[in-house]
């Protein structure tokens, strides 16, 4: 059996303390994990400034082709796990077992990071508006305008407390290394897998060890401790954490996405030509993403949708985790799935409430260590059902009944949202809107993102502020005119 | 029940000397409580209700098993004076109180009880490490806690001055509770502030009661200064209050104390106690032995037992887990088996302490989902 240590910057530490985790049907033991602890942690952070320096000791150039060739080891070498090895498929059937996500899609995550790290270089100038990134080293710079540029760091590394039921939320921290940031990861208490996976393809690719601490351990304890101690942080949770960080300017929160498609009057009457969009945007993944969508908005055919969706969507069904064809990741704690059904049973007591899918099986399908939600459609007929506006971890979507001209004022906050319009009064709208945080114009699946678009914010503006810095050389040589021009304390003639 | 090895222990000799003296302990002190001349109220109406006759039954410790379970939800309320044993009628009476965070706290009455315990534990510290006649610092819950008036009473009786902070556990339990991270980090840093400015005051701190996280915080705050807890010239420590697990010991001593204490480090000892109890001492706590800390009552005062849950009057094996049960028995208090809130693993006598002990303890895990643990 694997036995993971904590990584301490760089070097592997083994704890007293430990925890077993398991495979979700077999109960198998798949690895023992040491856990930190919150002094180990803060005592750690104080050394933060040390992983900064030696990643500013590379070129820009340097960390980015590094960070490509970890691509590739991530995705396809065997690589260092803990006192063992792992190979890609051992890699992703670790993770399949631990968290309950089917390994074609644990593969997919895979290649969705193995992307981003290949494409890192697109990716930073997208986000970065092609600044020169030694500007970013170096602290300031000239674009090449004539003025002067400063950005300056927020933090000498990103804190992030990960979850264990999405690991396709990790392309999310993978620019920081490039970026010239050491990382500090709370891996999820079932999901190890990535973060340490990565952690050896970014060693093995010459990045490192020290620039990277991992401390699995518990969210209250570890978690606080890394909240409370990092300049710059992020954590994934539900509703409740989004609410206790939100507006906290050193934490990046990350929540339920509440992911929305609207269907346009001008185009609502051909509803059935985006039927294969909304399947994908609610089914995809399992349904566990935050861009996944949980609710299909429309002024009018809403039952005809529902009805169409519960058709596609009421028949899937559980299927082994090794199989090609499974839609659904279990709920390995399985009083997850039981309470959330509970409150959905309680959803469903609402009038103007209607389970699509009821006439295809029970939803709760329970095993003794496990359980599973099958996909549910619930048709509300206005705006004001309470249902409306929920999330599940599951493929749980509402399909609800609004005027367009209510819809921005009703939809509340909104991760991704595709609108399917040409109305161009409507679009307006919607671009101005100020609760949406992805827009995708026209028939784009929620669930396509493009990597070189900020998501929830962007990184490098969470970890870089840009700021005035002025030279004495500068303002001599005049390459400022618009200083000089404007300045209060321009020098006499 | 997890099993442990089954031990073999030698039941002759201290252990049973021990014994013997637990059983006449426990003779003297049931005659007290229910005697009318001596009593409490709250036993000697209880007394009414039971279908033997613990003046004539109760003969050894064994015999307590007689006394119905005892309901904790008991100790919340007044009046107080029901505790009072009449003897003790005149006597000054102290409250301290544990919990409180919402509703009535738990409470009991005191009238020296703080003060033997802490006596009987000052002889298990070693003078090398907590000289007679130093200055402790108290950094630890003030308010109705016996804690913070026992820690004094334990440096006045070894000859030194006490420096406290004031420390509101309930309001901590309060910050976890609604999740408001940022005011509880707040609130340690302004405890950690207070101990700070005693520290920076000139007050010759020799000696330290901290909890676990507050000693953590304390470390690091003196780490970010460039000094350390052994710079400030604090030698020996005495923690407790809230759970403590090998790990962070040995964290503590690896990284906050300078090492183990043979080796130059400060000397730290774990303890394990409450309003109910007292102090349980931990056997010298060495790496060799894994950190594991193992805690004594103070017997025949107070008995510590690890009994199987599901059937209270039976012990678990040695090794093998349990909840904790507790008695008290002192002239000021009563309590036959109190069921603990944690629990542990049961270990076998040591030559130190010739009775069972406790290791490895632990919120309960039936009742540790409910159970907020915060700076103290």
């Amino acid at each position: 059996m694997l036995e993971i240590p904590v990584i301490r910057w760089g070097k592997p530490y083994e704890s007293y303390e430990k925890k077993e985790i398991h495979h979700f049907i077999t109960g198998e033991p798949i690895a023992t994990v040491d856990q930190a602890g919150s002094g180990i942690v803060k005592r750690d952070l104080s050394k933060s400034h040390l992983a900064r320096q030696s990643l500013t000791g590379f070129s820009t150039q340097e960390l980015i082709d590094r960070t490509a060739a970890a691509a590739k080891l991530f995705r396809d070498a065997t690589l260092p796990m803990g006192n063992g090895t792992q190979s890609p498929v051992e890699f992703a059937r670790a993770q399949s077992a631990t968290t309950g996500l089917p390994e074609h899609m644990c593969r997919s995550n895979m290649e969705k990071n193995c992307f981003v790290l290949e494409n890192i270089k697109h990716v930073l100038d997208a986000l970065t508006r092609g600044l020169d990134l030694e500007i970013l080293r170096r602290g300031f710079g000239d674009e090449g305008r004539g003025v002067i540029v400063s950005y300056q760091a927020q933090t000498d590394a990103l804190g992030l407390v990960l979850p264990s039921n999405s690991p396709g939320v990790h392309t999310l921290w993978l620019p920081v290394i490039p970026l010239q940031m050491g990382l500090v990861l709370k891996p999820g208490g079932l999901e190890p897998w990535t973060p340490y996976r990565m952690f050896s393809a970014f060693c093995e690719a010459g990045i490192p060890p020290e620039v990277f601490s991992i401390y699995p351990g518990e969210g209250a304890d570890v978690g606080a401790a890394l909240l409370a101690g990092s300049s710059r942080c992020m954590i994934f949770g539900g509703e409740a954490t989004v609410q206790q960080y939100e507006g906290n300017p050193r934490v990046q929160v990350h929540g339920p996405g509440y992911s929305k498609i609207l269907l346009g009057d001008d185009i609502v009457d051909q509803w059935e030509d985006y039927l294969e969009l909304m399947v994908q945007s609610v089914l995809a993944n399992s349904g566990r993403s935050c861009i996944n969508a949980s609710g299909i908005w429309a002024s009018r055919h809403t039952k005809e949708i529902a009805a169409a969706l519960a058709e596609r969507l009421g028949p899937v069904e559980p299927l082994p985790p090794e199989d090609s064809e499974a839609q659904l990741a279990a709920f390995t704690n399985p009083q997850m799935a039981t309470g959330t059904w509970n409150l959905i049973e309680s959803d469903l007591q609402d009038s103007g409430v209607t389970d699509c899918t009821k006439s295809f099986g029970p939803r709760l399908v329970e095993h003794s260590s496990y359980a599973y939600l099958r996909p549910m459609v619930v048709h509300c007929r206005d705006a004001e059902r309470p249902v409306a506006a929920k999330e599940y971890m599951f493929p749980f979507v509402t399909v609800v009944e609004c005027p367009q001209a209510e819809m921005l004022k009703k939809i509340g906050r909104t991760l991704v949202l595709s609108a399917i319009t040409e109305d161009p009064e409507f679009q307006r709208q919607l671009i101005d809107a100020t609760h949406i945080d992805r827009l995708n114009l026209g028939p784009v699946s929620t669930i396509k993102l493009d990597w070189l678009q900020p998501h929830e914010g962007n990184l490098v503006d969470f970890l870089y502020r840009a700021r005035a810095l002025q030279t004495a050389n500068s303002r001599r040589q005049g390459v400022s005119p618009a200083v000089e021009a404007t300045s209060t304390n321009a020098p006499s003639a | 029940m997890s099993g442990g090895e089954t031990e073999m222990v030698d039941m002759s000799g201290p252990v049973a000397d021990a014994q013997a003296v637990l059983d006449a302990h426990v003779r003297e002190i049931v005659q007290w409580h229910f005697d009318p001349d001596t009593g409490c109220p709250y036993w000697l109406d209880r007394a009414k209700s039971f279908d033997f006759d613990p003046l004539k039954d109760i003969q050894s410790f064994t015999d307590l098993k007689r006394f119905p379970p005892f309901d904790d939800e008991d100790l919340r309320g007044g009046p107080m004076r029901r505790w009072v044993p009449r003897a003790y009628a005149e006597s000054p009476i102290y409250v301290f109180e544990t919990g409180g965070t919402t509703g009535t706290p738990k409470s009991r009455i005191v009238i020296d009880d703080f003060r033997i315990d802490y006596e009987l534990f000052s002889q298990t510290i070693p003078d090398e490490y907590f000289p007679p006649g130093s200055n402790w610092l108290m950094l630890g819950p003030s308010g109705p806690r016996r804690l913070r008036l026992a820690v004094e009473h334990l440096c006045q009786f070894r000859g030194g001055i006490c420096f406290c902070i004031d420390l509101d556990p309930r309001w901590v339990i309060k910050l976890i509770k609604k999740g408001w991270m940022e005011h509880l980090e707040a609130y340690k840093a302004h405890c950690i502030q207070q101990a700070l400015t005693i520290l920076d005051s000139g007050h010759e701190i020799r000696c330290l009661f901290a909890t676990p996280k507050l000693l953590e915080a304390l470390a690091l705050a003196l780490e970010d200064r460039g000094s350390s807890i052994a710079e400030v010239g604090i030698t020996g420590i005495f923690s407790g209050g809230t759970e403590f697990t090998p790990q962070w010991t040995r964290f503590a001593t690896e990284e906050l104390l300078g090492g183990p204490a043979s080796e130059g480090g400060v000397y730290m000892t774990p303890t394990y106690g409450n309003t109910l109890m007292g102090l349980a001492c931990s056997r010298p706590v060495v790496a060799d032995d894994g950190y594991k800390i193992a805690y004594y009552a103070p017997q025949p005062r107070a008995v510590l037992e690890v009994i199987d849950p599901d059937n209270p009057d039976q012990l678990v094996e040695y090794g093998a887990t349990g909840r904790v049960r507790l008695t008290t028995l002192t002239k000021e208090f009563f309590v036959p088996g109190f069921l603990e809130r944690d629990e542990g693993e049961r270990e076998a006598p040591c030559p130190l302490y010739p009775w069972d002990g406790v290791s490895g303890v632990r919120p309960f895990h039936k009742l540790a989902e409910a159970t907020t643990v915060g700076v103290y």
